[in-house]
């Protein structure tokens, strides 16, 4: 072996600290990245969706759509009043309900109803949609979301848990508002 | 005087930093960079600190807690002393410091600045300018109320489209699977934490390269940048025609920066603090929220892109932007600085100014958004109904109660998302006006579900009356033939 090839005491203790050093900061980068990406792994663990009461069948006349509120499934210490959320909840007849987020399809924006032209209007950029919550006009591309809903002994529930937003998966959000017949 | 010098000598012993900070201070710059074109940077840097300095101020206040932060607000509003006037410097600053910065890139860009040898003082410039623009959104965001709320639901939103990872970055955003505790949290230690960390190295290195690679000099028509001699060449300019920094040059950039401060502090006490507007109380959906200023042109845009082009223009859009302006020192690294022998690097820069000045005027007053309240607050004008019928004038009322008024003005008051309608009867016959009313179309809702026959009947009789004085309104030409044919069978007929 030549001396060029040697490898002398502390070039590879030098070598042997990088290493060493490498080892410790993998070990520590797993830990670190499961907690940074805690908030999404959750979700597909345990989900955040479950089933919240909205309120009793007979608190949504029949024909009409209101809203109702509900405490979001998941909260934190922290949240204040940042968990309570709004939605429309349409009841048709019967059993037949429509529950829509408040949440424009377009950009998430806060959607009004008017119960007088039958439409949902947006105040960000003009989205609007009929009483069956399927597009009306306006940038929206597709109806606004419909949370899944059950009646139980008189009492509406739904399936909720994430903020709708149009890039969701399809499942989460209940099917597409069929289009304005 | 002889103690501070023993003072001073002491400690320069241990810190031998005197003669590399007189060396940085007297070094030569060209004559002609002694402008008061020149004195951007310097102002961007000293806001910078300005936001440093009432931002930690803030801090000791401050709650990043989705339950506290608005009401935390409302007591430097209210209680603490002079706590309106640090909020009111961070909110002007971060205003000036987003238009200090675009100024100061515009001004690079018009002098040739980053061509070579300043291709990377430029690239971590366009990083910086990113950065700035994270600081002004999350800084939006820690203003915890309803504007910084739904601003976030927006942020998803776009966040959302990204394909397969979107739902993934979004609950990776939002620190949950919905706006609350751990959003806020994670917005305070970008904006406190992350992002100033960034910017304090990155405009470190910004500056020491202005200082490694010299100013920019003036830029002169025909004196061509080329690789193999321009270091060559500055050298000599500077040394035939330098003059130290310090005194010749920084006077300008120091009464500049005094300026700018003062004005700052002029805007803060004249018009006071942004906000909060409304609790952050996702619940009240009574609100039309809107973003900070220097996104106003984004929300407009928003709202003119086709439904279609949306999602690819926010998901490409930004990088080809970002991906052009890094690029940039690549493409036109040598050749002409001066903005007289640019004509499309000038021109550009005017078409992007006017792009983004029209489309934030336009967000001021919204036009394609309805006004909630019109149908209700804004009457039928006088002139429209003199004279009118019974049915006119029912008309009328289903034209208010159907809130065709939050999308059509009359008068000048009313929406503006679709046209005025104060002479529509001279556009539309009325067969194309009952058409459009029951079937919509053309960005108006179908409204025959909405109106009963009678309705829609009183509702075109009233939209036929909107025709100016001796204008008549518009009748189907067929119509007119078949009138006339059936005039002449008559006259014709044998009596």
């Amino acid at each position: 072996m030549s001396d060029e090839n040697k490898i002398s005491r502390r070039g590879m203790f030098m070598k042997l600290g990088i290493l060493f050093n490498g080892l410790v900061a993998t070990a520590l980068t797993v830990p670190i990245v499961r907690f940074l990406l805690s908030s999404v792994t959750r979700g597909n663990a345990s989900g955040y969706l479950s089933w919240v009461p909205l309120g009793r069948v007979k608190e949504f006349p029949e024909g009409e759509t209101r809203l109702a509120t509900f405490r979001n499934p998941y909260v934190t210490p922290t949240d204040g009043k940042t968990v309570d959320t709004a939605c429309w909840v349409r009841h048709i007849e019967g059993e037949q309900f429509q529950v829509f987020a408040v949440n424009c399809a377009h950009l998430g924006c806060p959607v009004r109803w008017f119960p007088q032209s039958g439409l949902f209007m947006c105040p960000c950029h003009g989205g609007a949609y009929y009483r069956d919550g399927s597009r009306a006009s306006g940038p929206p591309e597709r109806g606004l979301f419909e949370y899944p809903y059950k009646v139980e002994n008189g009492l509406v529930t739904i399936q909720a848990g994430e903020l709708p937003t149009p890039g969701a998966s399809a499942a989460l959000l209940g099917k597409k508002p069929p289009c304005a017949s | 005087m002889r103690v501070l010098a023993q003072i001073g000598e002491w400690f320069d012993r241990r810190l031998q930093l005197a003669a590399p900070v007189r060396e940085v201070a007297e070094h030569p710059v060209p004559r002609n960079t002694a402008s008061w074109w020149y004195v951007f940077g310097s102002a961007a840097l000293t806001v910078f600190i300005l936001q440093l300095v009432t931002g930690i101020l803030l801090a000791l206040i401050y709650v990043p807690s989705a339950g506290e932060a608005w009401s935390s607000l409302q007591a430097l509003n209210h209680d603490v002393t002079l706590g309106w006037f640090i909020r009111a410097l961070h909110g002007w600053g971060s205003n000036f410091m987003v238009a200090i910065v675009l100024i100061h890139m515009v001004q690079v860009f018009l002098f040739g600045a980053y061509k070579f040898p300043r291709e990377l003082t430029w690239i971590i410039g366009v990083f910086l300018l990113l950065m700035t623009l994270g600081m002004a959104f999350t800084g939006q965001v820690l203003r915890f109320d309803q504007d910084a709320y739904w601003g976030l639901g927006i942020g998803a939103s776009i966040a959302s489209r990204v394909p397969i990872v979107g739902p993934a970055i979004v609950k990776m955003m939002l620190g949950g699977p919905i706006i609350a505790g751990a959003t806020l949290s994670r917005f305070f230690a970008l904006h406190v934490f992350v992002i100033p960390g960034l910017l304090i190295a990155f405009v470190a290195l910004h500056l020491l390269m202005v200082i490694k690679l010299g100013i920019n000099e003036w830029p002169m028509p025909g004196r061509i940048v080329k690789r193999a001699t321009y270091v060559s060449e500055y050298h000599e300019l500077t040394k035939k025609d330098g003059a130290p920094f310090v005194p010749y040059a920084v006077w300008k950039d120091m009464f500049f920066a005094a300026f700018v401060l003062l004005a700052v502090a002029a805007c803060a006490i004249y018009f006071g603090p942004f906000g909060p507007t409304g609790r952050p109380d996702p619940t009240i959906i009574q609100t039309v929220p809107k973003p900070d200023y220097f996104f106003l042109w984004l929300y407009g845009l928003l709202s003119y892109l086709p439904p279609s082009m949306e999602t690819p223009a926010l998901l490409i859009g930004p990088v080809v932007a970002i991906a052009f302006l890094v690029l940039l020192p690549f493409l036109s690294g040598e050749g002409e600085k001066s903005w007289r022998r640019r004509p499309i690097a000038v021109l550009t820069v005017l078409l992007i100014a006017i792009v983004l000045g029209t489309l934030t005027h336009l967000a001021g007053y919204t036009p394609w958004s309805p006004h909630m309240n019109a149908w209700s607050g804004d009457p039928v004008p006088d002139q429209f109904l003199h004279g009118t019928t019974a049915l006119q004038r029912q008309g009328a009322l289903v034209f208010q109660a159907k809130q065709c008024r939050n999308c059509h003005s009359l008068g000048d008051l009313g929406g503006q998302r679709g046209p005025a309608l104060d002479t529509v009867a001279v556009r539309l016959t009325q067969d194309q006006l009952i058409r459009q009313v029951i079937q919509g179309g053309g960005n108006m809702p179908a409204y025959g579900k909405n109106l009963s026959p009678a309705e829609t009947t009183a509702l075109v009789a009233f939209l036929e009356t909107l025709h100016p004085l001796g204008q008549a309104p518009a009748r189907e030409a067929a119509r007119d033939i078949v009138l006339r044919d059936d005039q002449s069978q008559q006259q014709n007929a044998p009596k």
